[in-house]
């Protein structure tokens, strides 16, 4: 199913805006996730398309064309999984597998067949007939997935499934999560604001901030093209590099670095992962912090930019803190964005 | 010292113990005794209570038909009303349930007085026992609404009934599939509350009682002042095995409500 959103805008009755009119469309099959810090306006705009909040007036919500607007959520025939589940206590597994399915008065024989179904596709034969009190954190995230999928609905919401594992858990679900959104082959939309959680599970993300959507693409894309500096800092921690720019120069407090461009009134980002130790390197840098990380050193840099720089460092050796370091930085991986103050 | 210590508490329980019950004995044995004044050597009958149970027997039936339908009355009215006020957690919320909870700082008799007023010159009304019962679903809906409301806040009602919208579950469905079924640990508690409280309520019934219908309580009263204290205290007799196993259901639905609401 396609979903398209226009002019989709919220004003809570205290006049907070947690919204602006924003526009967005889902492709069928496509997995979108909606990726911003906490109070951007995602889980206002995934409960406008749920039909549990109510859009400010002018708003359009189209599933494969028909308006479901006004349509109340009952009626909507969506599936949602609600960040802390929502499951039913008073029901069994099965019960609430089934619910959706006896919503839609379908026969029982029917009805039993499809929880069958989707209770094997999420690994839950186990536990039909147990009560969901007495099932882990991950098998409740699978029973309210199961749940939600089970009634065929033509879109799969997903608030933050996630955030109420633990970490170990949590990674491992994630995966798990993306391979079954897969198979499902169902338009779905996922909040969260973790971008590891957006890259692992979304073909497309779109990246909100104070109630904007301020970029939408592909993890790929976000990654290596940041609009704004806000979703430079966002997907990959981009660091600042403030200095003065005289043409395609960067003048920073330890050197001076080569830009790829003449780049005037923007500002100069860079992550952590492109800067380099190298002796013959244009940039000076003394070592504050080293910390290891298995496969890389972690290295807290100061003195080559205002603030504090980190280097993702391979080598099998590393300086020690209070070494002058020479750093080197490709004028490919420099990020050159309007400038912004940092907010993240 | 350390057997003083240990003595002392125990004797004290005891005698609190026989404070309260020797004259539960007492009742309950000159009940069955054949002669009161001539003590247990009279020798023991059951002919009292018999004798109740032939004078007694319509306000026993009465007590029970006012607290069935007290309890449907209530079930109808608090359940919805628990339900509502827990939806909204405004301030006009909580000032209604203070107010709902208001006829328990009444008197029953100001309480009765007040019915009396509003309603004694409907003739018909005022000598059917609907009359008692409004009286009744007065002072009782306020334990069910309590006791429902406390199971209710004590469960994320919004989200799981958000959850049942989005399977396609419309307000009154989500009602009886989700409020209902999640509520029934207070429900049940709030139900025995009622139909003991009812069995049992004496201060607003006796004044509006007519002399056609005397509920248990009123019956016992009235047993106390025109019958032998025999037949009297067989009374108290029949309304201890009534009430007695209702206390007891009550107390413990009570704290499995209360284990939710932790």
């Amino acid at each position: 199913m396609t979903l398209s959103l226009s002019n989709i805008a919220k004003t809570f009755p205290d006049g907070t805006r947690a919204l602006l009119p924003t526009d967005l469309e889902v492709g069928q099959g496509e997995v979108l996730s909606l990726l911003g810090p906490s109070g951007c306006g995602k889980t206002t705009l995934l409960r406008i398309i749920a039909g549990l909040e109510r859009a400010d007036a002018g708003a359009r919500i189209a599933f494969e064309g028909e308006d479901v607007t006004h349509l109340p959520v009952e009626r909507r025939k969506i599936g949602m999984v609600f960040q802390s589940y929502a499951l039913f206590p008073n029901m069994s597994v099965r019960g609430n597998i089934g619910y959706g399915l006896k919503m839609q008065k379908l026969p029982r024989a029917q009805i039993n067949a499809r929880v069958e179904e989707v209770m094997a596709l999420c690994r839950l034969e186990a536990f039909a007939g147990r009560a969901v009190t007495a099932l882990s954190g991950g098998q409740r995230q699978r029973v309210a997935l199961a749940r939600a999928i089970a009634p065929r609905p033509r879109i799969l919401l997903l608030d933050e499934p996630l955030s109420a594992l633990d970490a170990a858990l949590r990674g491992q679900l994630r995966d798990e999560l993306a391979l079954l959104l897969r198979q499902f082959a169902i338009t779905a939309i996922f909040v969260t604001h973790d971008q590891d959680e957006a890259m692992a599970i979304a073909d497309r993300v779109a990246v909100m901030r104070e109630g904007v959507v301020t970029q939408t693409g592909t993890p790929e894309a976000l990654y290596r093209n940041p609009q704004t500096a806000f979703v430079a800092q966002f997907i990959g921690d981009a660091m600042p590099l403030s200095g003065r720019i005289t043409e395609d120069q960067l003048h920073l407090p330890g050197g001076v670095l080569a830009l790829p461009s003449a780049a005037p009134g923007r500002q100069a980002y860079v992550r952590a992962e492109d800067i380099r130790l190298d002796p013959a390197g244009p940039l000076k840098a003394r070592v504050e912090t080293v910390t290891f990380l298995g496969t890389h050193y972690r290295i807290a840099l100061s003195e080559a930019a205002p603030g504090t720089l980190f280097a993702l460092h391979p080598g099998q050796s590393a300086p020690r803190p209070g070494d002058t370091v020479r750093l080197a930085i490709a004028p490919s991986a420099i990020l050159l964005l309007p400038s912004e103050e940092r907010t993240p | 010292m350390t057997r003083l210590t240990k003595v002392l508490p125990l004797l004290v329980t005891l005698l609190a113990c026989a404070f309260l019950f020797v004259p539960i004995v007492m009742s309950v044995l000159a009940g069955l005794t054949v002669n009161y004044f001539r003590g247990l050597s009279s020798g023991l009958t059951l002919r009292w209570v018999g004798e109740v149970w032939t004078l007694y027997s319509g306000s026993i039936f009465l007590s029970i038909q006012l607290a069935l339908a007290c309890l449907v009355v209530t079930l109808i009215l608090g359940v919805p009303a628990a339900y509502a006020l827990a939806r909204r957690p405004g301030r006009a919320s909580r000032i209604l349930e203070e107010f709902i909870s208001l006829p328990l700082a009444i008197p029953g008799l100001a309480l009765a007085l007040a019915l009396l007023q509003l309603y004694g010159s409907y003739q018909g009304f005022r000598m059917s026992w609907t009359f008692i019962l409004v009286g009744h679903v007065l002072y009782t809906l306020p334990f069910m609404v309590r006791s429902v409301l406390a199971v209710l806040a004590a469960i994320d009602l919004q989200t799981l009934e958000e959850g049942a919208a989005t399977l396609g579950a419309g307000p009154a469905q989500r009602f009886f599939d989700i409020v209902v079924p999640n509520a029934m640990p207070g429900i049940l508690a709030g139900a025995l509350t009622v139909v003991t409280l009812s069995i049992g309520e004496f201060n607003l019934t006796w004044m509006l009682h007519t002399p056609h219908l005397k509920t248990l309580p009123v019956g016992l009263a009235d047993a106390y002042a025109s019958m032998r204290l025999e037949v009297a205290s067989a009374y108290t007799l029949v309304f201890f095995v009534m009430i007695v196993p209702l206390l007891m259901a009550m107390q413990w639905a009570s704290a499995r409500a209360q284990r939710i609401t932790e």
